[in-house]
């Protein structure tokens, strides 16, 4: 598909895909050039059927209304931990947070796209994904207080360690997921980066490693519209799914704040790995509503209206619609969920403020599997300094 | 009458901002590039305002790629620009290592001097500021150790503006190390006055029982030793080196003449640092003036730790004193 073909394609009904110019200096799309985006949820909540999306739709077709209310409430409760770890790094509790605040859908539906086998290799801010993949959500909050650099065993989830430098997890992947290959297993990787990210030379070589093994890989990328400060016409001039093309495997954009759109999408991109088809990118086209972290002034660079614009299709909302419009929850099930939320703020908050600081000794933990001499003599001198404090304290 | 002189009382950020803004006025081939350095001004702010009055032209927010910030600026400066380039943070600056190591650092020579290579790579470094993982780092050994690479860090405002405007006026690559945890510190800047040589260390404070040799973020911290120090009746010089490659040995030789006693500090791992090069050279070039072994303080040989143990790695006044005291004991 080139940028040619999909400028004569007519505008569809779709969320997100309108281009807010607000402080931008260069327009994404001219009007009505808008690239097909999968949507299976219309932000008012009605469930969309058509013949662009049938190909996923069968992949959620036989949902009930419990995986529904599921999915519901996996996004209810990132947002709520989320929020608490946003007013936790207010209160001086946390060092830093990375808030996916608008990103529910894109994490959730994809997360709960994976298999126990499955492997997911994330960012910083895939707390969602974490959520699916069964990690205890205080664990995440581990490096943002500054007590570890990670906080869980990758492998007690299939969820690797959270990656700081933007895109090395890409290739990380790629790599695992050649190794299942290999091996003959047909489990499948999941790796995430952002919309900056993509500009990263290792996501191009994941790319090219991925296509030439053809391994079981699915990249999901979740353009949230900004790298900082900087609006994807920073990083690139075509729409992102369409980079699949030039490596040789599918792209497809799918609508990022439709939980079952990212739901069904990732499902047939795992399916397609695991049927040995290789990889596949899965660009969900959504929104940061908040700061890119909590140390980012986003009014710097772009306009409230944005963000307003973006509230209106709100994943969460848009799924509660939805079940409400369906008679598949009631209010029962929204103040049970309610109640859900602020036990898991309390147990959240607590767990974060019993969160005791490393033993100072941790410095020289863990830094060479084998041992090492030179850290065994420094840490040595370290253990003589500080007793030499604890005697002068004198008791 | 003397000529006005224009003395700033500035933050080390707000010179090194104001130095750019002198360099972008005065020479239409100096450009900012580098991720979010445009509409945000950078994450500390110090390429703030540039963009709007310098235009997207010269001051160039890039995609997220710094082997391709680096690379691209090397081509810039092939076709005759001076590219300032801003590398978020010292953990990112490895993607573009290649780059600055391979390419950088040796086409000058590479072209039998015809090629002339004038790019500063801007880098926040060093520890103090309670950041997640790959946000605290002090690489500089790994630059200084490349031939081909000038590598420089100022301590205080006045050097930043003035080390910024040599860098920039370089034809040799600078890597150009912004102790970050001393951005918010103000200082006097001179704005007209002549600096001195950009590789010239400076005595920060006389002293006359034991050198203490720092550059970039140390410098203030040695300068509290000294402080403390002199509570206790010693009287410590503190030398700034301002620039890791070349190193000034004369300076530091001169110094440890008269105090006959050294103790280098850097927050960069001990192991093969900068320190090691300086002991082993003034061991050399002092050896029947010195009254006690040269001494390092920095850190250790395991990862950058999580901010909450960052105190305990990172060298601090009683760390430096305990050194002070060992070299003393001899
Ligand atoms: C190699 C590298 N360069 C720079 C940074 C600093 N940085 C952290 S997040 C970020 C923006 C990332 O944007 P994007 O990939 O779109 O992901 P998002 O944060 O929007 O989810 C930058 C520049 C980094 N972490 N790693």
């Amino acid at each position: 598909m080139t940028v040619e073909s999909t400028a004569a394609r007519k505008p569809r009904r779709s969320a997100g895909t309108k281009s807010t110019a607000g402080k931008r200096t260069t327009a994404k799309n001219a009007p009505g050039t808008d690239p097909e985006l999968v949507q299976l949820l219309t932000p008012e909540g009605e469930r969309l059927k058509n013949p662009e999306n049938a190909a996923y739709d069968k992949y959620v077709a036989d949902i009930t209304p419990d995986e529904l209310r599921g999915l519901y409430r996996d996004m209810v409760l990132t947002r709520r931990f989320d929020a608490e770890a946003t007013s936790l790094q207010r209160q001086g509790e946390l060092g830093l947070w990375a808030s996916l605040l608008g990103q529910e859908a894109a994490q959730i539906g994809s997360g709960r796209a994976t298999r126990e086998d499955d492997y997911v290799f994330p960012t910083y801010r895939e707390h969602g994904v974490a959520w699916c993949r069964g990690v205890d959500p205080a664990n995440l909050l581990g490096m943002f207080r500054g007590v570890n650099n990670g906080g869980w065993d990758p492998n007690g989830n299939n969820f690797h360690l959270y990656t700081i430098v933007i895109g090395s997890q890409t290739l990380h992947a790629t790599g695992y997921a050649m190794g299942i290959a290999k091996d003959g297993a047909d489990s499948a990787v999941i790796a995430y980066f952002g919309d900056g990210a993509s500009s990263q030379g290792d996501v191009a070589e994941s790319f090219t490693f991925s296509a030439v093994y053809n391994a079981p890989v699915v990249f999901f990328c979740q353009n949230n519209q900004w790298a900082i400060s900087e609006p994807t016409e920073k990083q690139t001039r075509v729409p992102l799914y369409q980079r699949a093309q030039g490596y040789g495997f599918p792209g497809v954009r799918v609508d990022g704040n439709d939980v079952l759109a990212c739901l069904a999408v990732t499902k047939w991109a795992l399916e397609r790995a695991r049927n040995g088809e290789g990889p596949t990118l899965v660009e969900a086209y959504t929104y940061r509503m908040g700061a890119h972290t909590t140390s980012d002034d986003p009014t710097k660079y772009r306009a409230d209206e944005e963000r307003e614009s973006w509230e209106a299709k709100d994943p969460i909302l848009r799924l509660r619609r939805y079940l409400e419009a369906s008679n598949h929850a009631d209010e029962g099930f929204f103040a049970e969920l309610e109640a859900e939320s602020e036990a898991l703020g309390k147990r959240v908050r607590e767990a974060v403020r019993a969160m005791p600081d490393p033993d100072h000794f941790a410095i020289f933990e863990n830094v060479y599997a084998d041992g090492h001499a030179l850290v065994d003599e420094e840490r040595a001198q370290f253990a003589a300094y500080q007793a030499s404090f604890t005697d002068e304290g004198g008791h | 009458m003397a000529e006005a002189v224009t003395f700033k009382n500035m933050a080390l950020a707000k010179a090194i901002n104001e130095s750019l803004r002198r360099a972008l006025d005065s020479d239409p081939k100096v450009l900012i590039m580098g991720e979010d350095v445009g509409k945000l001004g950078g994450v500390f702010r110090v390429t703030d305002g540039l963009q709007k009055d310098f235009g997207e032209s010269r001051v160039i927010d890039t995609p997220l790629a710094e082997s391709g910030i680096v690379g691209t600026a090397i081509g810039l400066a092939l076709r005759g620009y001076r590219p300032v380039v801003e590398i978020q943070f010292d953990g990112f600056v490895f993607p573009a290592y290649d780059q600055i190591v391979t390419q950088l650092a040796k086409m000058h020579a590479r072209s039998l001097g015809k090629v002339k290579l004038p790019v500063v790579v801007r880098i926040p470094y060093g520890g103090g500021i309670g950041a997640v993982e790959h946000h605290s780092e002090s690489p500089e050994a790994l630059f200084a150790h490349v031939a081909g690479l000038k590598v420089v860090s100022p301590s205080n405002a006045s050097d930043g503006y003035w080390m910024m405007q040599q860098a920039i006026q370089s034809d040799d690559p600078v890597i150009f190390f912004e102790p970050k945890r001393r951005y918010w510190d103000k200082a006097e800047v001179n704005t007209e006055a002549i600096p001195g040589p950009l590789h010239k260390a400076q005595v920060v404070r006389e002293g006359t029982d034991l050198t203490l040799v720092a550059y970039g973020p140390m410098v203030k911290l040695c300068q509290e030793v000294a402080d403390a120090a002199a509570e206790e009746g010693k009287s410590l010089e503190v030398l700034d080196l301002r620039s890791v490659s070349p190193l000034d040995f004369d300076s530091i030789q001169t110094s440890v003449e008269k105090t006959r006693r050294l103790v280098v500090v850097h927050e960069a791992p001990v192991f093969l640092g900068s320190g090691a090069e300086i002991a082993a050279r003034i061991t050399e070039r002092c050896f029947y003036h010195l009254e006690a072994p040269v001494l390092r303080v920095g850190g250790y040989h395991a990862p950058y730790p999580p901010a909450r143990l960052e105190e305990e790695y990172l060298p601090g006044l009683d760390r430096v004193l305990d050194a002070v005291d060992r070299a003393l004991a001899y």
